[in-house]
């Protein structure tokens, strides 16, 4: 019974969050404050977590979560309850969105769409450029830019543009590095 | 897939364009962006989204299903023998260091990718102004607005509900704008 409870409870989160993984965030806040299974200070060791493994945030951080709970089971019920919702809503906008893929006001709408998700896309990676890069507690002003960590993201950058292998290979040796040079 | 995005939900996105774009052919990069921008607006995590409207598309209702699973199993299978083996996993400096490192390529993936769908986005100088319009508004402050207001205006939904209604306006004009001496 518990269980259901659990994969109800990831269920509404999933329905939701609208938006990247981060999106599940304030849920896991409130959850913390009400249900009491984790507290607060724990969120920053799931998100840790949750982000230096494969894969997506959202499921991991619920998985995690899950494990609180109450062990294996629940974690992998409470990862599925966070996507269920996606697949449904997925599953039934697919759907409709092949009925019109031919009307013009599909077509125009799409048209908007791509360039303003674009725009996210590179606000997005811009941001985390600026997380690596930018440091913004530096005190002299020719600091303010990590040049070693910009260093790194250029030599990555144009072996992407050159070589371009699988980003596993890429994500692979900048983990090596960070570790070597201790980031 | 799952297994190979490390740094969250925008480093599938290089991921997807090297397995389902180049490799597979299944998609082609504009698709990736469309339903990267159905993941904004939609409920749901954006990465799971993708993966849900690959599988349905390659191979129906159960397609969907599976590939969502396929791409969320090994992170948190991961997750838990994390958990269960090392009660300090994130802390270890070993992974910080790592994960540090990880963030640049990581960074520096989506850069490439972005490139490559600014390519197939902008099709004409309105795309362009809808592109930077966005792109502003996500990356300035805008300090003089009242915080609601700030929320609002800076939430994806609504950066991209909005550019759809603007592109509804802005495109559809034309064939009857023609009589305004075109």
């Amino acid at each position: 019974m518990a269980q259901i409870t659990l994969f109800f409870l990831f269920f509404k989160i999933g329905l939701f969050a609208i938006g990247g993984g981060l999106a599940t965030l304030p849920f896991f806040f409130q959850l913390a404050d009400g249900e009491g299974w984790f507290d607060r200070e724990m969120i920053g060791n799931m998100l840790a977590v949750g982000q230096s493994l494969p894969g997506a945030i959202g499921p991991n951080v619920s998985a995690y979560a899950g494990l609180l709970h109450s062990g294996i089971a629940s974690s992998y019920l409470a990862a599925l309850g966070l996507v269920a919702p996606s697949i449904i809503i997925i599953l039934i906008v697919a759907r409709m969105l092949e009925r019109f893929r031919q009307s013009s006001l599909v077509t125009t709408l799409f048209s908007g769409f791509r360039p303003a998700a674009a725009g996210l896309l590179s606000a997005a990676c811009l941001g985390t450029l600026a997380l690596s890069l930018w440091n913004s507690a530096a005190p002299e002003w020719y600091s303010f830019i990590r040049w070693k960590e910009a260093a790194i993201f250029a030599v990555i950058f144009l072996l992407i543009v050159k070589f371009k292998k699988h980003p596993i290979v890429y994500v692979a040796a900048a983990a090596a590095v960070g570790v070597v040079l201790k980031l | 897939m799952g297994a190979s995005t490390f740094g969250g939900g925008y480093a599938v996105i290089p991921v997807a364009e090297r397995e389902l774009v180049k490799k597979k052919g299944w998609l082609t990069i504009e698709e990736v962006l469309d339903y990267y921008t159905i993941a904004q607006i939609t409920p749901g995590i954006i990465s799971v989204n993708l993966a849900t409207f690959v599988g349905n598309k390659q191979a129906g209702t159960l397609g969907g299903i599976f590939a969502t699973l396929g791409f969320v199993l090994p992170g948190i299978s991961l997750v838990m023998a994390a958990a269960l083996l090392i009660s300090n996993f994130a802390e270890l400096p070993i992974v910080q260091h790592a994960f540090a490192g990880i963030r640049i390529a990581v960074a520096a993936l989506i850069l490439d990718t972005v490139i490559k769908m600014i390519k197939g986005a902008f099709k004409d100088a309105k795309a362009v102004a809808i592109y930077i319009t966005v792109l502003a508004i996500s990356l300035v402050p805008l300090g003089i607005f009242p915080p609601e207001v700030r929320a609002l205006l800076k939430s994806p939904v609504f950066l991209v509900l909005a550019s759809g209604a603007l592109a509804l306006v802005i495109y559809r004009k034309k064939p009857r704008g023609a009589k305004e001496g075109q």
